[in-house]
C-alpha cells in the first residue's frame, strides 16, 4: 500500500522568518524521495483547521507584531484543536515564536500576557530590553536520541524571551554551544509525546536530517503503522552539519 | 568644544589613513574616522557644517552604494564637487572618514555637498549629526536579522531619523513600498518615487518571503494591484482606505533586457525622458529612479541625468564586468531574499541555461544566521542553471539548499575555497559563455580582493 503523509503548515505567511519554510521542504522532500506522497496544506489567520485531516503540523517563528496576530487566532479554536490532535497521536513541530506559542503564556518586557495554547507546558518572560537577546549558532545534545540517530542537534537562536519548562515537559536536549531555553538551565526546545518545539532554526531540520526522518516515521505510524524508512544519501547534510557544529564553537 | 580639537581629531585620523595605506593594510576607509571621532567626538556635524550644500543621506536595505554612485556622478556632472563615502563604509566613522580625507587641518572642507549612504540602523545618529538637506529612503527588507532584528525595530528607527530633521529639510521615498510608505508619508515636504508600469509586474500575489503585508492600521492584507518585486508595488488597505502615495517621479514603459540593462521612460514634474542604462534588473530601475528624484530636487536637469544614467558603469560587485581568461564574469551581490531573488530573475532571464558560482559568507556583516536562504527561492534555477558552484565559509549550506531545492547532485560542486571555485565556474563554461558569480557581502570583498591581486579588477577603496 502506498504511503501518504499529510503535512500542514501553519500561519505560513505571518511566522516565516528564519527560513523556516525549509523545514516543510525539507519533510516534502525526504518524504517524497521515499515513494511517500506528500500533501502540504497552509493554514493561515481566519481559515478554520480541521485537525484531524493532518499527520505533522507545523508552526514557524514572526516578528512580535505578526506573533500577537497568531496568538489571537490560536485562540479562536485553533489551539484546543492542536492540543486534541497531538493527545490523539499527531506529530508537531514549533519553532521560535511558534514554540513560544506553544507554552501556557509569552510574558514581554512591558504590556499584557500573550496567551500560549499550553500543549508543552513551559512559560516564557522576556528579561527587559536590557538583557541581551539569546542570538548565535547553538549545537545541543539530543535527549534521547532515536536509535541509530547521531546525538547532536545544529542551529541558529535569536530569541529575547526565556523559557523555563514544568514538569511535564521534557527537554528536547541539553545545549553543548550556545543558550537554549534560557541561558541559564543549559536545556533546549521541549518534547512531549510527538510535539517538539525548539529555538533552534537555520532552519532546523535541513541540517539535522536524522530530525526530520524522526518526525516523518512518527507521523506515518499512525495511520500506517510500523513504517521503515530506506536510507538516503546523506553526505552533503552531514557535512553542512559538521561544519555547522564547528562554527558553533 | 574647540577649533584645536577639531584640528587634532583631523590630524588623528589623517595620520592613521597614511600609516594604514603605508603598511598597504587597505584602503583606510573606516579607522581613520574611529581615530578622528575618538579625539573629536563632534567631528561629523562639525566638518558636515561646512559644506556649503548641504549633505544628502541615502538608506535602505538594497540599493545604497548604487543610488549614492548615480547621484554623486549626476552631481558632479553638474559641476558640484562631491564628498562620498564611495566605498561602502556607511556607519559614522565611515562617513568621518570620507569627509576627512577631504579637509584641511583649520576645519575647510574641499566639497560643495556630501553623498553619504547610511546604514539602516545608524539613520537617526548620523541624521542627528549631519543636518541633512535631503533624505532618501529606498527599501526595507528583511535583512540580517542577528544584527538589526526585526524589519519593524529598523521602520521606527526611522521614524525616529525623521523626527530629528531640520524643518526645512526634504524626504524622498519609495512609495512602492508600503514599509516605506508609513514611515515617510506624513512628513511635510516629501517627494515619492516608484515604477509607473505596470506591465513589470510579477504578478498579484506576493512572494514567499515578503514583508509588509499586512496594514500598519488595521492589520488585514494589503491588496496589491501589482507586485514589482519583494513586497513593493500598487497595494491598497480595503478596510482603511490606506494605499500607495501618488508618485512625483515614476519609471513607466519600462523594458527589462536581462544582465545588460533596461530602458524606461522617466516621468518627472519636469517632463519625460528616455532613459537607458547598462545597470539590470528592476532592483537597479528603483535606485536610477531615487537618484533621479534627488537630482532633480537639487535643482540638476534632466537632460543631465539621462547622460550620467546612459553612461554609467555598473562598479564594485553590483552587476559588475570582469573578463577573466577571455570570459565575461558579471558579479551581483546578493545578500538577503529579496535582493537573491531579483538578481536570480536577472540572471535567469535569458533563453541557456547558466552556470553560476553561489558564494556564502556568515561574518558580522553578512549576517551570521544563514537560514534566510531558505527564503530564497533557489527553486528557480532548477530550469535555468545547468551547474552551480558553491563556495564561501557557509559552502555546505548552500549545497543543501540547492539539494533541496532540487537541482541534481551533479550540477552542484562544492568548492570552500573562493579562489578554486571560481576557476572551477569558468572551467564548466562553454567558448564565449559568461560565469555569473552570486555573493554574500564579504564574500564579495573577499573574491574582489582575490581578482585585484591577479589583477582582473582595481582594489575597492581605488574603485
Ligand atoms: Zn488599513
Amino acid at each position: 500500500m502506498a504511503l501518504d503523509l499529510r503535512i500542514c503548515h501553519l500561519y505560513p505567511d505571518l511566522l516565516n522568518l528564519y527560513g523556516d519554510r525549509g523545514n516543510i521542504t525539507t519533510l516534502a522532500q525526504r518524504a517524497r524521495w521515499r515513494g511517500v506522497a506528500v500533501e502540504v496544506t497552509e493554514v493561515p489567520v481566519g481559515t478554520p483547521l480541521r485537525a484531524a485531516e493532518y499527520d505533522l503540523f507545523f508552526i514557524g517563528g514572526g516578528e512580535d507584531r505578526q506573533q500577537v496576530l497568531a496568538a489571537g487566532d490560536l485562540q479562536q479554536g485553533k489551539g484546543g484543536a492542536l492540543r486534541e490532535a497531538v493527545e490523539e497521536g499527531a506529530t508537531l513541530l514549533a519553532v521560535c515564536g511558534g514554540y513560544q506559542l506553544m507554552g501556557r503564556y509569552y510574558r514581554p518586557a512591558e504590556g499584557e500576557d500573550l496567551p500560549g495554547i499550553s500543549l508543552l507546558d513551559l512559560a516564557t518572560q522576556h528579561p527587559g530590553k536590557r538583557r541581551p537577546r539569546l542570538i548565535g549558532n547553538i549545537v545541543i545534545r539530543w535527549d534521547p536520541p532515536p536509535a541509530g540517530a547521531p546525538p547532536t542537534l545544529v542551529g541558529f537562536e535569536n530569541h529575547g524571551g526565556r523559557t523555563v519548562l514544568g514538569s511535564a515537559a521534557h527537554p528536547l536536549g541539553q545545549v553543548v554551544a550556545g543558550f537554549g531555553n534560557n541561558g541559564e538551565d543549559r536545556t533546549e526546545g521541549a518534547a512531549y509525546r510527538n510535539a517538539y518545539g525548539t529555538y533552534l532554526h537555520g532552519p532546523l531540520l535541513p541540517k539535522n536530517p536524522w530530525f526530520a526522518d524522526h518526525l516523518i516515521m512518527l507521523a506515518l505510524r499512525r495511520r500506517h503503522g510500523e513504517v521503515e524508512l530506506a536510507p538516503l544519501d546523506d553526505q552533503i547534510e552531514a557535512q553542512a552539519h559538521e561544519a555547522a557544529v564547528r562554527r558553533a564553537r | 568644544m574647540t577649533d584645536l580639537r577639531l584640528g587634532a581629531g583631523i590630524l588623528a585620523g589623517r595620520l592613521s589613513a597614511a600609516l594604514i595605506r603605508a603598511l598597504g593594510a587597505g584602503g583606510a576607509t573606516t579607522m581613520p574616522g574611529r581615530v578622528a571621532r575618538a579625539v573629536a567626538p563632534d567631528l561629523l556635524a562639525r566638518l558636515g557644517r561646512r559644506l556649503m550644500r548641504g549633505s544628502v543621506l541615502i538608506t535602505g536595505t538594497n540599493g545604497k552604494t548604487t543610488t549614492a554612485r548615480l547621484l554623486t556622478g549626476i552631481l558632479g556632472r553638474a559641476g558640484w564637487r562631491s564628498i562620498h563615502n564611495r566605498a561602502g563604509a556607511n556607519l559614522p566613522a565611515g562617513i568621518a572618514a570620507a569627509l576627512l580625507a577631504h579637509s584641511a587641518l583649520d576645519g575647510q572642507v574641499r566639497g560643495d555637498v556630501g553623498v553619504f549612504e547610511v546604514d539602516e540602523a545608524a539613520l537617526p545618529l548620523v541624521v542627528e549629526s549631519l543636518r541633512p538637506r535631503v533624505l532618501v529612503l529606498g527599501n526595507l527588507f528583511r535583512d540580517q536579522l542577528d544584527r538589526y532584528g526585526e524589519i519593524d525595530l529598523v521602520a521606527d528607527r526611522w521614524r525616529d531619523a525623521l523626527r530629528r530633521l531640520e524643518a526645512d529639510a526634504l524626504v524622498i521615498y519609495n512609495a512602492d513600498d508600503p514599509l516605506v510608505a508609513d514611515v515617510a508619508r506624513d512628513f511635510p515636504a516629501a517627494r515619492t518615487f516608484g515604477i509607473a508600469d505596470s506591465s513589470v509586474r510579477r504578478g498579484e500575489a506576493l512572494e514567499h518571503a515578503a514583508d509588509g503585508r499586512y496594514c500598519y492600521r488595521c492589520g488585514v492584507p494589503y491588496r496589491y494591484e501589482a507586485v514589482f518585486l519583494g513586497h513593493l508595488g500598487a497595494y491598497r488597505c480595503d478596510s482603511c482606505g490606506t494605499a500607495r502615495p501618488l508618485l512625483t517621479v515614476a519609471a513607466d514603459n519600462v523594458r527589462l533586457r536581462g544582465i545588460t540593462g533596461s530602458v524606461f521612460t522617466l516621468t518627472t514634474p519636469v517632463g519625460r525622458a528616455d532613459v537607458t542604462t547598462t545597470l539590470p534588473g528592476l532592483y537597479n530601475v528603483y535606485n536610477i529612479v531615487a537618484a533621479a528624484t534627488a537630482a532633480l530636487t537639487l535643482g540638476t536637469t534632466l537632460g543631465l541625468v539621462r547622460t550620467v544614467v546612459r553612461d554609467f558603469i555598473p562598479a564594485f560587485g553590483r552587476g559588475e564586468q570582469i573578463t577573466i581568461e577571455g570570459h565575461t564574469v558579471y558579479m551581483l551581490l546578493a545578500k538577503n531574499p529579496a535582493g537573491f531573488n531579483e538578481v536570480l530573475r536577472t540572471v535567469l532571464s535569458g533563453a541557456r541555461p547558466v552556470v553560476a558560482v553561489i558564494a556564502i559568507n556568515d561574518l558580522t556583516a553578512d549576517g551570521r544566521d544563514v537560514s534566510w536562504l531558505w527564503d530564497v527561492d533557489f527553486e528557480m534555477l532548477r530550469e535555468h542553471c545547468r551547474a552551480a558552484v558553491v563556495t564561501g565559509i557557509r559552502a555546505h549550506d548552500m549545497a543543501v539548499r540547492l539539494k533541496y531545492a532540487g537541482l541534481p547532485e551533479e550540477a552542484i560542486t562544492l568548492e570552500p575555497d573562493e579562489e578554486r571555485a571560481i576557476h572551477c565556474g569558468i572551467d564548466l563554461l562553454a567558448l564565449g559563455e559568461p560565469l555569473y558569480v552570486l555573493p554574500t557581502y564579504t564574500a564579495m570583498l573577499r573574491i574582489r580582493d582575490l581578482l585585484a591581486r591577479r589583477g582582473y579588477v582595481r582594489a575597492f577603496w581605488e574603485d
